[in-house]
């Protein structure tokens, strides 16, 4: 994945302290439903909100937490977990949701679209 | 009128429950109570004060929760000097005297300190009293060896304590092996082995002769009998306590052998006029010099003030703890009869049984490093479960561990029916090398979609593990190494307040969906309030988080409540106008309500603010909580019915409604025994008779469909719904996560006959105790979706994004007879999604 290199546009999303800690949030950026993942020391992440296993937009709404020390939400329909910085599922390394550049510019959360994916 | 004075000396874990007992009863309506402690502080926990090194607080510790000794009259860090029985008063060392009707005196006991000279120098303490602690802390700073004289239980605790202030811990002790009074040789070896190798030296057969000070005057060196010595900076005595009788001897009652003051069942001194109780008091012959006994006899000194006539009939001295990380439990009676013995050094598993003389029985035993068959040992030596043939078995290594049921179920039986995954393809995962419910997940399909069956997985997987050998552990999840009834009992007794306090003292990492919501569960059962207030809110799993049911598209279920399934017309047609207006899909469900679906997130404030508005409130349908309380029409309107079903089943939806449980509970009311309402299938179900009700409990229907059992029969209302407030919050205490309670009940040891015992006849000594933790959730109960809409803070979480208004452009419907339904995948634009 090279994705990181090549972003262009940086989509505000959120001051940082809207979203609750280790809780997500969905975010519309551009056509994405993306959710922003805040967690306990302001880490934050971005994947795609899109569950594969249940096919709904919902892993914002999932638990955050670790497995050993990676950092991971779990789906809320079937409870797979997925890696918050790499968006492969803990479960089934086979499956992976998209992963979004995220960054925290003056307090407020930015959310990257990939030049090629603009539309 | 003027009340009677009752004086009690000391507030002391025991001094303190009698009060708490006496005003529990009403009883300071009766008397005028005041207390005099010794202690500067109110009472505080005893038994947890070596958490004062780990982190707890004096405010952590207490025992009294606010306002408690408002109306009492109490002298602190004024101890009673002198008792004149004639006069009836009592005198302070600060010279306060008062006129008592009733003396109770719960003094406890002091630490032993052997008479060795040098004891008294600077640098020596003892291990009893939170000012002990704050002496040895402020101490020890700075120094580097510590030694603990005594090798008893609370000596290693002690040496453990020495080690959490950073010294270099020392245990000396007299005789030739470490807790002589419990264990053999053979059981010393394996728990000396397992303590040094925690980094503690062990020096037993040790006799210490001198304390020498050094240059500073402080005590810098233990010599011992046989000529050596250790360089010392810090000492502790922990050799045995002895009770503080020297009031009572001063005033001529009546006193033990080797000390205590003498009571009789009442716990009575041989003055009629005063009580003893607690580590002060020889009862039944003997000094009990644990909480439990001592909480007992403050029950009945507080029953006997209000005239009643309660007995103190002994105890059960059986303990279990982890020390230093190490398994150690001794329960019963291990004084007399014939021993067995297992043995494992290398793996520091020591274990031993003690038969009765007779050879019937298991009398009592001690397990060191592996205290697994602890629980089923203790109710044979208490005489609940027969003892079996060959005794030995139980503690051989693997056994009493095993779940009833499970193993006898045929390899055909269908375990998962969402994926249908038999009971076979199970086993044959684990001996494929399956040691994880997620590895079994990941190659069975199992329990990876509705997740109904992941108990019943997880006994599956620790039935093979066992039958092959491997070590099965209860661990909750890899963040906290205890089963969801050691968390339990960690926060109840060290009353824990949040999830990251939890973690910080027993766990690792940063939790997960496993550990997150169960804590929530058991923070909600003991009465943390709202469950999305402040940190509690992230704990909750999607369904308590947006207080709805996650349906398959992302949508959520709305279910009023329907106490006992009564609704006027008004609210049918509330209900209804309700869903017209917000197109929701309508279904009347298995539990007498009305479900509402296709609410979005960003929906379900405005339908409840309708709701409410209409006199509606939660129905709990996405909490692990009570859904429904079923009923017939009972005798108010069918021919048949002997008793008002309908007013019970209200009744019972109203008290229940909200409890936060290990899973969902449902019940039903039946007017006669035609069992309209289906009780027999539910958590606990009640079934009218001529008499009064029947109560069942530990149905269930859905997938693995169990009858309920006959608790009780031929109940009045009052004491069926104290049954009912027993057993839940037994159950809710004890059971599993996401364990239901006809689960719960095949894993209970003993069966129906222990349960009746437990909530009948309250051999645990409980009940109050459950009673009183059920009329708290009955007395703070509020409708979490009244609270929500009330909370702009709470109402901001309702949105679909964060950053744009409006529905999530994934939620499509299709109409199907007259309704709405999700669209299927194909019925869908195509999602953006590309996966990897
Ligand atoms: C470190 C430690 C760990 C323990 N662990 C466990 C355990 O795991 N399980 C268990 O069951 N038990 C344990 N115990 C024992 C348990 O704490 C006691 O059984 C219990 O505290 C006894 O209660 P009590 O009220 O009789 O005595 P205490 O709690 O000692 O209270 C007596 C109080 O009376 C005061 N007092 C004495 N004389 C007077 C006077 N003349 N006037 C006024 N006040 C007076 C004392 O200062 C004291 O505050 C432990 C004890 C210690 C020290
Ligand atoms: S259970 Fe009995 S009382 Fe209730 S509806 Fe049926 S027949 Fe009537």
């Amino acid at each position: 994945m090279t994705i990181l290199d090549d972003v262009t546009t940086w989509v505000p999303v959120a001051p940082l302290e809207r979203l609750g800690v280790d809780r997500g949030a969905g975010a519309m950026v551009g056509p994405w439903q993306v959710a922003v993942f805040r967690v306990a020391g302001d880490d934050v992440y971005a994947l795609s909100n899109f569950d594969p296993f249940s096919q709904a937009y919902v892993l914002s709404r999932g638990i955050v937490g670790t497995r050993g020390d990676v950092p991971k939400v779990a789906s809320p329909v079937y409870k797979q977990s997925f890696d918050l910085r790499t968006g492969v599922c803990l479960d089934d390394p086979a499956v992976a949701v998209r992963v979004f550049p995220v960054r925290v510019v003056e307090g407020v959360v930015e959310v990257g679209v990939p030049p090629s994916d603009r539309s | 009128m003027t009340r009677p004075t009752l004086v009690v000396a000391g507030n002391g874990m025991v001094g303190h429950k009698l009060v708490e007992a006496l005003a529990e009863r009403g009883g300071l309506d009766a008397w005028r109570v005041v207390v005099f402690g010794e202690e500067r502080r109110l009472a505080y926990d005893r038994v947890a004060l070596s958490s004062f090194f780990d982190g707890a607080t004096e405010d952590d510790l207490t025992l009294v929760a606010p306002g408690a000794y408002d109306e009492i009259e109490v002298h602190l860090g004024d101890p009673i000097a002198g008792i004149d029985r004639a006069a009836g008063t009592v005198t302070s060392a600060a010279g306060v005297q008062v006129a008592y009707d009733a003396l109770v005196l719960a003094t406890g006991s002091y630490p032993f300190v052997p008479p060795v000279p040098g004891s008294g120098l600077p640098g020596c303490f003892v291990y009893r009293t939170l000012d002990d602690l704050e002496a040895i802390r402020h101490d020890a700073s700075g120094r580097r060896v510590g030694a603990v004289v005594g090798g008893g239980l609370l000596g290693l605790e002690a040496a453990n304590a020495l080690r959490n202030l950073g010294l270099e811990p020392h245990v000396v002790e007299f005789a030739p092996r470490l807790m002589p009074m419990q264990v053999d040789d053979g059981g010393g070896a394996v728990l000396r082995a397992r303590i040094e190798a925690l980094g503690v030296h062990v020096h037993t057969g040790m006799q210490t002769t001198e304390l020498a000070a050094g240059d500073d005057g402080r005590v810098a060196q233990m010599r011992f009998a046989d000529g050596t010595s250790l360089d010392v900076d810090l000492v502790v005595f922990s050799a045995g306590i002895r009770p503080r009788d020297e009031l009572a001897r001063a005033c001529g009652l009546d006193m033990g052998e080797r000390g205590g003051i003498v009571v009789d069942s009442a716990c009575r001194t041989s003055d009629p006029r005063i009580f003893a109780v607690g580590e002060c008091a020889v009862a039944d012959g003997r000094v009990w010099g644990l909480v439990a006994p001592g909480y007992d006899m403050a029950r009945v000194v507080a029953r006997r003030l209000l005239g009643g006539d309660a007995e103190f009939a002994g105890a059960d001295m059986s303990t279990k703890l982890k020390l230093l990380g190490v398994d150690v439990a001794c329960f019963g009676d291990v004084s007399t009869g014939e021993s067995i013995t297992f043995s494992d050094a290398v793996n520091g598993v020591y274990k031993r049984l003690v038969i009765t003389p007779d050879g019937t029985r298991v009398a009592g035993g001690i397990l060191v490093g592996d205290a697994t068959a602890y629980t089923t040992l203790v109710q044979m030596a208490r005489g609940d479960m027969p003892t079996p043939d060959d005794p030995a078995a139980l503690i051989a290594p693997a056994a009493g561990a095993e779940p009833v049921g499970v193993g006898a179920l045929a390899g055909t039986a269908t375990v998962c029916s969402c994926n249908n995954v038999t009971k076979s393809a199970i086993c044959d995962a684990v001996a494929g090398g399956a040691t994880d419910v997620g590895a079994v997940k990941a190659c069975t399909k199992a329990g990876t979609s509705c997740g109904g069956c992941v108990p019943l997985v997880t006994q599956l997987l620790n039935h093979e593990l066992a039958a092959a050998g491997v070590e099965v552990t209860t661990h909750l999840c890899e963040h906290f190494a205890y089963s969801r009834q050691e968390l339990f009992d960690l926060i109840r007794v060290h009353r824990i307040g949040t999830f990251a306090e939890l973690l910080a003292r027993y766990g690792t990492g940063r939790g997960c969906e496993v550990c997150k919501p169960t804590v929530a569960s058991i923070l909600a059962s003991l009465g943390a309030g709202y469950i999305l207030a402040g940190e509690q809110a992230a704990l909750q799993d999607t369904n308590d988080h947006f207080l709805a049911n996650l349906q398959r598209d992302g949508t959520y279920s709305v279910v009023p409540r329907v106490p006992g399934g009564e609704l006027t017309p008004d609210q049918l047609i509330a209900i209804g106008q309700v869903a017209k207006d917000f197109g929701l899909y309508t279904k009347i469900t298995g539990g007498q309500r009305i479900d509402l679906f296709g609410a979005r997130v960003d929906q379900l404030p405005a339908v409840w603010a309708r709701l409410i508005a209409a006199g509606m409130e939660s129905g709990h349908a996405y909490g692990k909580a009570l859904r429904t309380v079923k009923s017939c029409v009972g005798e108010t309107w069918c021919r048949y019915g002997v008793q008002d079903s309908t007013s019970l089943a209200i009744q019972l939806e109203l008290r229940y409604r909200g409890l936060r449980a290990p899973h969902k509970l449902k019940s039903a009311v039946s007017g006669c025994a035609r069992e309209c309402a289906e009780a027999q299938g539910k958590d606990f179900g009640v079934i009218a008779t001529e008499k009064g009700w029947n109560l069942y409990v530990c149905g269930n229907g859905g997938m693995r469909p169990q009858h309920a059992v006959l608790l009780a029969e031929d109940l009045d209302t009052d004491t069926l719904i104290r049954y009912i407030d027993r057993f839940l919050m037994f159950y809710v205490r004890t059971a599993d996560r996401l364990e239901r309670t006809a689960s719960w009940f095949n894993k209970l040891e003993g069966g129906i006959e222990y349960l009746r015992r437990v909530v009948m006849d309250d051999v645990l000594g409980i009940a109050e105790d459950l009673e009183a933790d059920m009329q708290r959730h009955v007395d703070t109960y509020e409708c979490e979706w009244k609270a929500t809409i009330e909370d702009p803070e709470a109402l901001a979480r309702f949105r679909s994004f964060v950053n744009v208004d409006g529905p999530d452009p994934n939620v499509v419907f299709v109409r199907e007879r007259g309704q709405i339904r999700p669209a299927r995948q194909e019925e869908k634009p195509t999602p953006l999604e590309v996966l990897l």
